[in-house]
C-alpha cells in the first residue's frame, strides 16, 4: 500500500497538460524535471538578468489567476509587495489542500515538486524575497517528506539557498506541515499557524502584502499558481493566455470526484467544456445519470446537471452558471443521490472545521448543522427551509473570514436547487430517492 | 530548575532541526513539529510532554496547549496501537467511504473514536485529506495513507497489522 | 485628519482611526463585547458590524479603518438587522440563567440583549454546557456563559504580560481554559472580572454575596503601592462588598492590582480590633475611650517626667493618611520629642539633612509611557509596582529599552534590554561603573558629589551595555525601587543616581513603595527641624521608653523585625494604634482601634505627588475611630496648643499649608555623601517584601492569601550554594542572622549572584531575624524522617 501506485500513461493529466506534460507518477526527481526541461525560466532569468518587473508583467499578461479558490490575478497581487520595504520580506505556498473534492496540489508535490519549487524561486526573484515556506497539508505526509527530499535535491544542485547558480540572488526555503485543520488553507490562518498558533483567521485589512508572516510583508499562493509559473518565465504570458481564454489564462488543473468512473486529475486549457472533462474522467460511473455537479470545490453552490453539461470550465462561464470555479474540485453526483443527506455531510464539515473565534460560524454553523441533521433523520420542521436560508443569510459575509460563506453558500445553493426534496423530507419524514452507501 | 529532559536525544535533534527553518527570534514557529514529533516519541501528548514543549520553546504551556488542541491530528489521551482514520466527507461518501467505514466499525467492533478492548486500534473519523480521487482514504497513524480502501482491502491492511 | 459622514453627520477624526474611535468620537454607541480600547482589536464578536457605502457586507466598527469621504451608519436598518443577527448567534447557547447569575444587572449581553435581542428563541436545539474551571482563589468561573470574545486571554497576553489563560479546541468546543491544572496567578488578574462582558469569570470572594443594585458606589483612593489607584469601592449596610477600578487615565487607567481589588476583605475580618483594650495586671481588657485616652496621656506625661521627652517616640506606616501623620508628629514635636518617622524599611539615613526637598518620581505616572530609555535599580517591578510595571511593560512593546539592575531575576514578563543582577553590596558599585562608562560616552566630568566612588571602578560589560542604551536614546528615566531604598547604602545610590541623571539631562526618582511614601516627608512626619530627632533606625537600635506605633506592627513592617520587637518589649510604654488585633499584645499596653481607609477621611499623596483626598466610605467598626481624631483628643489631653481641628480637612489644610499641590517635590541632596559603612563578608541576605505581607490590610485578606504569593517564604540560593552546603530534595535551612533564626525550605534558582541568599522579610515565619540585608549564616536541616501511614 502506502502511495497508490501512479498509472504509468504519459498523458496521465491529459494530453492539454502543460504543467504535468511528461509527468508519469514516477519521475518526480531533479534530474527527470531538468529533462522535462525544468529550472530552464530560472536559468534564463539568473542569466540574463531579467528585470523583475518583467516577470511580474509577464504573469500578468498571462492572465494567470490564483488557482487556490479565490481566483485573484496572480501578477497583480505580485505587483501589491512593496519594493522598497527594507526589513525581511516571505513567501508562502499554500499547499493546506484541504477543501473536499481537491487533491490537484498533492499530486503536483509528489509527482513534479521542482515545478513549485523552481516556481517559487522565480516568485522570490520578482519580488526581492529571501526567504520562503511551503505549508503542506498534515494529512499527506509522505508528500511532505517527498517535498523535503526535493528541496534537498535543489539546494544540492544549486538551485535553491545562498547564491543561486552562482548569483548573487539567494532563496531560502522550508516546508512546514500542517496537523489536521481545513481552516489553515485560509491565507491568514495559514500564517497564524505557521508562527506557531492555533490556525484562526485574521481581520483584513491589513492584508498580509503589509502584515503577514511575523507581521512583515508577505505574498501567498496556492501551489498550482506557482507551478504554473516556469511555464510562463519560459515561453512568454501571451503563450500562456492563448491556452485560455481571455481573463481566463492557460490550463487547470480539475480534480474530478464523485460518482465519475475515473477520479483523478485532469489538466485542461481553461474554457474547456464541462461534457469533455467529464468524458476524460470515463463519465458517469456505472451508466448512471448526473444529478448534480459542484464544480469548485465543497464550498461552493452546487448546479444541477442540465446547467453544468451546458458550461464551460473557466472562471467566468462557471460563474455564469451560478457558481464558481474555486480550487478546480468537480464533485459529480448521480442520480441515486439524495441532496439532503450530502448537503448534511457538507454542514458537519463546515461545522467541525469552523475555528470558533467569530460569532456568526462559531454558532451559526452548528445550527444549521443540526437543522440538516433534524430534516435528514426525520425531525424537519415546516418552517426549517426559511430558517435555513435565514441562517445562513446571517453568517455570510458577517464573518471574519471566509469559511462562513462557504458554509452558508452550500445551504443556499442546495435549498435553491433541490427544494423539493428538502420540502419531501419534512413532508414524509424519508428520501426521495433511495438511499446510497 | 529545568524540567527532565521527556524526550530522547533524537527527537530533540529532529525538534531542532524544524526549529532552524525559522527566524531566531519565532522559535514557535516549530511547534506543531516538535508536537508532531514528541506524539510520535510517546504515542500521545500528556500535560507533562506538553508543558516540556512549551519550556524548550519558551512559549506559554498554555499556548501550547491551544495548539494542541486545534489541530484534530494530535492526540491529547492515549489511542490504540494503531490509530485510523477515514475520511467520510462527501467525495469520499460518493466513492464508498461510508461502506468502507461501516465495515471497518464491524470488523474491529468500536465505533468512531472508540479503541478496541485490546488496545491495538483506536478508529476516528476524518475530514478532507485532499486525496479524493483514490477514496477511500484513511491514514495509519496519522502519517501512512492508504488508499482505495474497499471493504477486502480493509481486510487484507488489518490482518497485515495483526 | 479624515473627513467622514457618521450616520449623517460630517465629522474630522484623525488618520489611524477606525469607525469605533469615530463613534466613541462622536459620542455614538456602537453595540460590541470583544472591543476594548485598552487590548489589540479581535473582531471576533461581530457585534459592531456597521453599514458602509459601497460596502458589500456591514463591516466591524472596531476593526475597519476610516477612509476619507467615508459614509457610515451604525444604526440603518442593515447595521441594526446584522447587529441583531449576531446578537440571536450570541444568545443560542448563552444559558437564560440571568435571575441566578452573579454578572446580572452589570452585564452587557443582557443589556444589549434588552436592544437588539428577539423575544423567542428560533433556536430549539440543545444548548451546549462547558465545564467550569479552577482559576484559584480569586476567580470563579462559570464557562457555559463564555461568549468566546476572548478578553481574558489578550488581557493575559498584552496587559499582564503572561499567558495564563487560552482558547482551546476549535469551532463550537473551543473553551477559555488554563493550563492543566494550572491557577491564574499574575498580580493583576483580577482585571479579567471587569473585562469579562458576561457572568463567565466573576469575583470570586465576591460571588452571590450581593447583587449590584443593592450596592452604593462610593469613590476611595487605594491605600497600598506608591500609584495612588482610584477604586471605586462597592458598599451594602455600612458593609465594604468589594472595590473596583475607578478609570483614571493619568493613574491607574482602567486597571487595579489584585492586591487593590482584594485586600478589602480584610475590612471585614474577624481580626478587626474593634475597641480600645487596656493591659491591667498582665490581662488585657476592653475599656471606653475615656478611660484608654486618659491611660496614655498620662503615661506619656510620667515618661516625659521621669526620662525626658527624648525618650518617647512615634512611628507610622506610610499607608497612613497624610493628616494622621501631620498630627502625629505634631503631637511628639509638641510633647518636645523630635524622634518620628514613617520609613520604617529604610536602613540608610544618611540624606537626611541633604533633601533639597520632597523625594517623590521625578515626573509624572503618564510620563513613563513616553519614555524611550529607562533604568531601573533595585526594584522586582511587577510585585513592589504591578502598574507601574504594566505600563513600562506597554512601553517596552513600543521599543522603549529597559534596563535593569537588580540583586534578583524574577521575570518581569517584559523586555529587558540589559539587565546586571548583582549582589546587594555591589549595587552601588555597579551603578557608578553606569556613571563612569555613560559620562564617558557622554564626554562630560563625573559631578563632583560621586566621583570619589566612580573614578576607581573598572566598568564591566553589562554596564557598558547599560550606558550605551541610556546615553542612546531621546528620553530618559531611573528609577529607584524599593529594594534600592531600602539598601543600607541607599544614599550612595541615591547620589549616583542624582550624577546619572545630571550626564543623561534626564529625570530620576523613587517608585514610592507605599501609598503615603512622599505623603510621609510632606507631613513632616520624618525627624528633622528645631526640635532633634532620632530616625526609625536609631529609634530601634537604642531603644527608648516609650512607642506610639500608628498602624505599625514592629515584627512585619521594620527593616529589623528583631531588634524592634526586643526595642518594643524593653518598652516601659508601647500605644499600638491599629484596625487590627496582631502581636502588640505581647508587649502593648494600650490598643487603641484606628479607622482603614474606607472609615475615615483622608489624603494620600502619590509617588507622582498627586494629592488625592477621599471620604470614608462606611461608618468605622464597632468602636473604631479616625486616627487623626484620636490623636487631636491625646493633643487636648496632653494641653499641647494647635489641637483644634474639626475635621480631616483642617488637619489636610494645615499640613499642606493651605494648598492642594505638593510644591517641593524635589530628589536633589545638596551635599557630597560620606562613604558608606564597607559590606561585610559571607553570606548575605536578600530580603524582599513579599507582595502581599507588605501592609497590614493585605496580610489579612483571607482570598489574597490564598494565592501563590502569599505561600510561606523559601530560602533561595543558587546551586553552587547549594552543593557546598550538601542539600537534598526535601531538606530544610537554618537561617541565622543576629542570634535569631528561620527554619525553612528551599529552592534554587541560578539567576542568583554567588553567595547570597534570598529570603523575604514582612512575614512571621522570618519575623525572628535581623537586618533585612545583613550578613547571615545557613546549615542544612536534613530531611526529617517520613514515617510511611
Ligand atoms: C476556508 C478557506 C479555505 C481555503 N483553503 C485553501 C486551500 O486549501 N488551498 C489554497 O491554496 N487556498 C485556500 N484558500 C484560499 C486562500 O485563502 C488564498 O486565497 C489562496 O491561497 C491564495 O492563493 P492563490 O491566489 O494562488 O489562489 C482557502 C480559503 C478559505 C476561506
Ligand atoms: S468565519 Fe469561521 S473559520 Fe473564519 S474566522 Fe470566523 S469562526 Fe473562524
Ligand atoms: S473527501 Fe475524502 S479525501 Fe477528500
Amino acid at each position: 500500500m502506502g502511495l497508490p501506485i501512479p498509472p504509468f500513461a504519459v498523458d496521465l493529466f491529459g494530453p492539454d497538460a502543460v504543467i504535468m506534460k511528461g509527468v508519469n507518477g514516477l519521475n518526480w526527481r531533479l534530474q527527470d524535471y531538468v529533462a522535462r526541461g525544468g529550472y530552464a525560466g530560472l536559468k534564463k532569468i539568473l542569466a540574463e538578468k531579467i528585470p523583475p518587473e518583467q516577470i511580474v508583467n509577464e504573469l500578468k499578461k498571462s492572465a494567470l489567476r490564483g488557482r487556490g479558490g479565490a481566483g485573484f490575478p496572480t501578477g497583480l497581487k505580485w505587483s501589491f509587495m512593496p519594493k522598497q520595504y527594507s526589513g525581511q520580506k516571505y513567501l508562502v505556498c499554500n499547499s493546506d489542500e484541504g477543501e473536499p473534492g481537491t487533491f490537484k496540489d498533492r499530486d503536483i508535490l509528489r509527482y513534479n515538486p521542482h515545478s513549485l519549487i523552481e516556481g517559487m524561486i522565480i516568485g522570490g526573484y520578482a519580488m526581492g524575497i529571501t526567504v520562503g515556506y511551503n505549508y503542506i497539508h498534515g494529512e499527506v505526509w509522505d508528500v511532505y517528506e517527498r517535498f523535503e527530499e526535493a528541496l534537498e535535491e535543489a539546494r544540492a544542485a544549486g538551485y535553491l539557498g545562498a547564491n543561486i547558480l552562482g548569483t548573487d540572488f539567494s532563496f531560502q526555503l522550508h516546508a512546514h506541515h500542517g496537523w489536521g485543520a481545513y481552516i489553515c488553507g485560509e491565507e491568514t490562518a495559514l500564517l497564524e499557524s505557521l508562527e506557531g498558533k492555533k490556525g484562526q483567521p485574521r481581520f483584513k485589512p491589513p492584508f498580509p502584502a503589509s502584515y503577514g508572516l511575523y507581521g512583515k510583508p508577505t505574498t501567498i499562493n496556492n501551489t498550482e499558481t506557482f507551478a504554473a509559473v516556469p511555464w510562463i518565465v519560459v515561453n512568454g504570458g501571451d503563450a500562456f493566455l492563448n491556452l485560455g481564454r481571455p481573463n481566463n489564462g492557460g490550463t487547470k488543473i480539475f480534480s474530478m470526484s464523485g460518482d465519475v468512473a475515473r477520479p483523478g486529475n485532469f489538466e485542461v486549457k481553461l474554457g474547456t467544456p464541462f461534457a469533455k472533462l467529464l468524458e476524460m474522467a470515463g463519465g458517469m460511473r456505472d451508466g448512471r445519470k448526473l444529478k448534480a455537479v459542484i464544480p469548485g470545490g465543497s464550498s461552493m453552490p452546487v448546479v444541477p446537471a442540465d446547467v453544468m453539461m451546458a458550461t464551460d470550465m473557466d472562471y467566468d462561464s462557471i460563474a455564469k452558471a451560478g457558481s464558481m470555479l474555486g480550487s478546480g474540485a468537480v464533485i459529480v453526483m448521480d442520480e441515486t443521490r439524495c441532496m439532503v443527506k450530502s448537503l448534511l455531510r457538507l454542514s458537519y464539515f463546515y461545522y467541525e472545521e469552523s475555528c470558533g473565534q467569530c460569532t456568526p460560524c462559531r454558532e451559526g454553523t452548528g445550527w444549521l448543522y443540526r437543522m440538516v441533521d433534524r430534516i435528514e433523520h426525520g425531525r424537519g420542521r415546516a418552517e426549517d427551509l426559511e430558517l435555513l436560508n435565514n441562517v445562513a443569510d446571517n453568517i455570510q459575509g458577517r464573518t471574519i473570514c471566509a469559511l462562513g460563506d462557504a458554509a452558508a453558500m452550500p445551504v443556499r445553493a442546495f435549498i435553491k436547487h433541490f427544494r423539493d426534496e428538502f420540502q419531501y423530507h419534512i413532508d414524509h419524514k424519508k428520501c426521495l430517492v433511495a438511499p446510497y452507501i | 530548575m529545568n524540567a527532565p529532559m521527556m524526550l530522547s536525544p533524537d527527537a530533540l535533534a529532529k525538534i531542532d532541526k524544524a526549529v532552524a527553518k525559522y527566524p531566531p527570534t519565532e522559535k514557535q514557529s516549530a511547534v506543531m513539529a516538535a508536537l508532531t514529533i514528541a506524539q510520535d516519541e510517546k504515542g500521545w501528548l500528556s500535560t507533562e510532554t506538553m508543558d516540556f514543549v512549551a519550556q524548550y520553546l519558551g512559549m506559554a504551556p498554555v499556548a501550547v496547549y491551544e495548539v494542541a488542541t486545534f489541530y484534530t491530528m494530535y492526540d491529547l489521551k492515549p489511542v490504540g496501537k494503531y490509530k485510523l482514520t477515514i475520511c467520510t466527507n462527501l467525495p469520499c461518501a460518493l466513492q464508498g467511504a461510508t461502506a468502507a467505514a461501516e465495515h471497518l466499525k464491524k470488523a474491529l467492533g468500536i465505533g468512531f473514536n472508540e479503541t478496541t478492548a485490546d488496545g491495538r486500534f483506536t478508529l476516528k473519523e476524518g475530514e478532507c485529506m485532499g486525496a479524493c480521487g483514490d477514496a477511500p482514504v484513511m491514514l495509519q497513524n496519522n502519517k501512512r495513507m492508504l488508499c482505495a480502501m474497499s471493504p477486502d482491502r480493509i481486510d487484507q491492511l488489518l490482518k497485515d497489522l495483526e | 485628519m479624515l473627513e467622514i459622514e457618521l450616520d449623517g453627520k460630517l465629522m474630522q477624526v484623525a488618520e489611524g482611526s477606525t469607525i469605533m474611535d469615530a463613534a466613541s468620537q462622536a459620542g455614538t454607541f456602537v453595540p460590541h463585547f470583544c472591543y476594548h480600547r485598552k487590548l489589540s482589536i479581535a473582531a471576533n464578536c461581530r457585534m459592531c458590524l456597521v453599514q458602509v457605502e459601497k460596502a458589500p457586507k456591514p463591516l466591524p466598527a472596531c476593526a475597519t479603518p476610516v477612509t476619507n469621504g467615508m459614509k457610515v451608519w451604525t444604526h440603518s436598518d442593515a447595521a441594526v438587522n446584522a447587529q441583531k443577527g449576531v446578537m440571536e448567534f450570541l444568545l443560542i447557547n448563552h444559558p437564560l440563567d440571568c435571575p441566578i447569575c452573579d454578572q446580572g444587572g452589570e452585564c452587557q449581553l443582557q443589556d444589549l440583549a434588552v436592544g437588539y435581542g428577539a423575544s423567542e428563541s428560533r433556536y430549539q436545539e440543545d444548548k451546549r454546557v462547558v465545564a467550569n474551571k479552577n482559576l484559584g482563589p480569586l476567580i470563579s468561573t462559570d464557562m457555559t456563559r463564555c461568549i468566546h470574545c476572548t478578553r481574558c486571554v489578550r488581557f493575559g497576553q498584552e496587559i499582564a504580560g503572561i499567558m495564563e489563560l487560552g482558547m482551546i479546541g476549535r469551532g463550537e468546543h473551543s473553551e477559555i481554559i488554563t493550563f492543566v491544572g494550572k491557577t491564574v496567578d499574575s498580580e493583576l488578574s483580577g482585571n479579567v472580572i471587569d473585562l469579562c462582558p458576561v457572568g463567565a469569570l466573576t469575583s470570586k470572594p465576591f460571588r452571590y454575596s450581593a447583587r449590584t443594585w443593592e450596592l452604593t458606589r462610593r469613590s476611595a483612593v487605594s491605600p497600598h503601592c506608591g500609584l495612588g489607584s482610584n477604586l471605586t469601592v462597592q458598599v451594602k449596610q455600612n458593609r465594604v462588598m468589594r472595590a473596583l477600578p475607578r478609570e483614571n487615565e493619568a493613574v491607574n487607567e482602567c486597571w487595579i492590582s489584585d492586591k487593590d481589588r482584594f485586600s478589602y476583605e480584610a475590612l471585614n475580618s474577624e481580626k478587626r480590633l474593634a475597641r480600645p483594650m487596656l493591659k491591667r495586671d498582665g490581662n488585657w481588657q476592653e475599656v471606653e475611650w475615656p478611660v484608654a485616652l486618659e491611660f496614655v496621656a498620662k503615661e506619656l506625661q510620667r515618661i516625659k517626667g521621669t526620662h525626658g521627652a527624648a525618650a518617647i517616640g512615634a512611628l507610622a506606616t506610610p499607608h497612613q493618611t497624610l493628616e494622621e501623620m501631620h498630627l502625629l508628629q505634631k503631637l511628639l514635636r509638641g510633647l518636645g520629642s523630635g524622634n518620628v518617622d514613617f520609613r520604617l524599611r529604610q536602613a540608610d539615613f544618611s540624606m537626611d539633612g541633604k533633601r533639597a526637598g520632597v523625594p517623590w518620581l521625578g515626573m509624572s505616572i503618564a510620563d513613563i509611557n513616553t519614555l524611550d530609555r529607562v533604568l531601573v535599580i533595585g526594584s522586582t517591578l511587577r510585585k513592589d509596582h504591578p502598574l507601574i510595571a504594566q505600563r513600562l511593560r506597554q512601553a517596552a512593546k513600543k521599543g522603549t529599552e529597559i534596563n535593569l539592575l537588580h540583586a534578583v531575576d524574577d521575570d518581569l514578563l517584559m523586555r529587558i534590554a540589559n539587565r546586571a543582577i548583582v549582589a546587594p553590596a555591589l549595587l552601588p558599585q555597579t551603578l557608578a561603573q553606569v556613571v563612569k562608562a555613560a559620562a564617558e560616552m557622554r564626554s562630560v566630568a563625573v559631578p563632583e558629589a560621586v566621583r570619589a566612588v566612580v573614578v576607581g571602578v573598572a566598568v564591566a560589560d553589562a554596564a557598558k551595555r547599560m550606558a550605551t542604551s541610556l546615553t542612546s536614546g531621546q528620553r530618559a528615566g531611573v528609577f529607584l525601587g524599593n529594594f534600592a531604598e531600602q539598601h543600607p547604602a541607599a544614599g550612595e545610590l541615591h547620589a549616583l543616581v542624582q550624577a546619572l541623571g545630571e550626564i543623561l539631562g534626564c529625570a530620576y526618582g523613587f517608585l514610592g513603595a507605599a501609598a503615603n511614601s512622599v505623603g510621609g516627608y510632606v507631613a513632616g512626619c520624618v525627624p528633622g527641624g528645631r526640635v532633634p530627632g532620632k530616625n526609625a533606625r536609631q529609634m530601634i537600635e537604642a531603644p527608648l521608653k516609650a512607642y506610639l506605633l500608628l498602624g505599625v506592627e514592629p515584627e512585619l513592617d521594620m527593616h529589623n523585625p528583631r531588634q524592634a520587637t526586643a526595642a518594643m518589649r524593653q518598652a516601659e510604654l508601647v500605644i499600638a494604634l491599629s484596625p487590627f488585633q496582631h502581636r502588640a499584645t505581647e508587649y502593648a499596653h494600650v490598643l487603641l482601634p484606628i479607622a482603614p481607609f474606607t472609615e475615615t477621611a483622608g489624603t494620600y499623596v502619590s509617588t507622582e505627588g498627586r494629592v488625592q483626598t477621599f471620604a470614608g466610605v462606611v461608618k468605622p467598626l464597632g468602636e473604631t475611630r479616625p486616627a487623626w481624631k484620636i490623636l487631636r483628643v491625646l493633643g487636648n489631653l496632653l494641653g499641647i496648643p494647635g489641637f483644634e481641628h474639626d475635621s480631616a480637612e483642617d488637619a489636610q489644610r494645615e499640613a499642606l499649608h493651605g494648598k492642594s499641590e505638593i510644591f517641593n517635590k524635589n530628589n536633589k541632596l545638596s551635599n557630597t555623601l560620606g562613604v558608606p559603612p564597607a559590606a561585610g563578608g559571607g553570606l548575605l541576605r536578600i530580603a524582599e517584601v513579599p507582595i502581599y505581607a507588605a501592609d497590614a490590610l493585605a496580610r489579612r485578606a483571607p482570598s489574597l492569601q490564598q494565592t501563590r504569593d502569599a505561600q510561606p517564604p523559601v530560602a533561595t540560593l543558587n546551586r553552587a550554594l547549594a552543593e557546598q552546603l550538601g542539600l537534598q530534595p526535601g531538606d530544610l535551612v537554618r537561617v541565622v542572622q543576629d542570634g535569631g533564626e528561620a527554619v525553612v525550605p528551599f529552592a534554587i534558582d541560578d539567576r542568583l549572584p554567588a553567595d547570597c541568599v534570598r529570603l523575604a522579610t514582612g512575614q512571621p515565619e522570618t519575623a525572628g531575624l535581623g537586618a533585612a540585608a545583613a550578613p547571615l549564616t545557613v546549615e542544612r536541616v536534613a530531611q526529617t524522617q517520613k514515617v510511611a501511614v
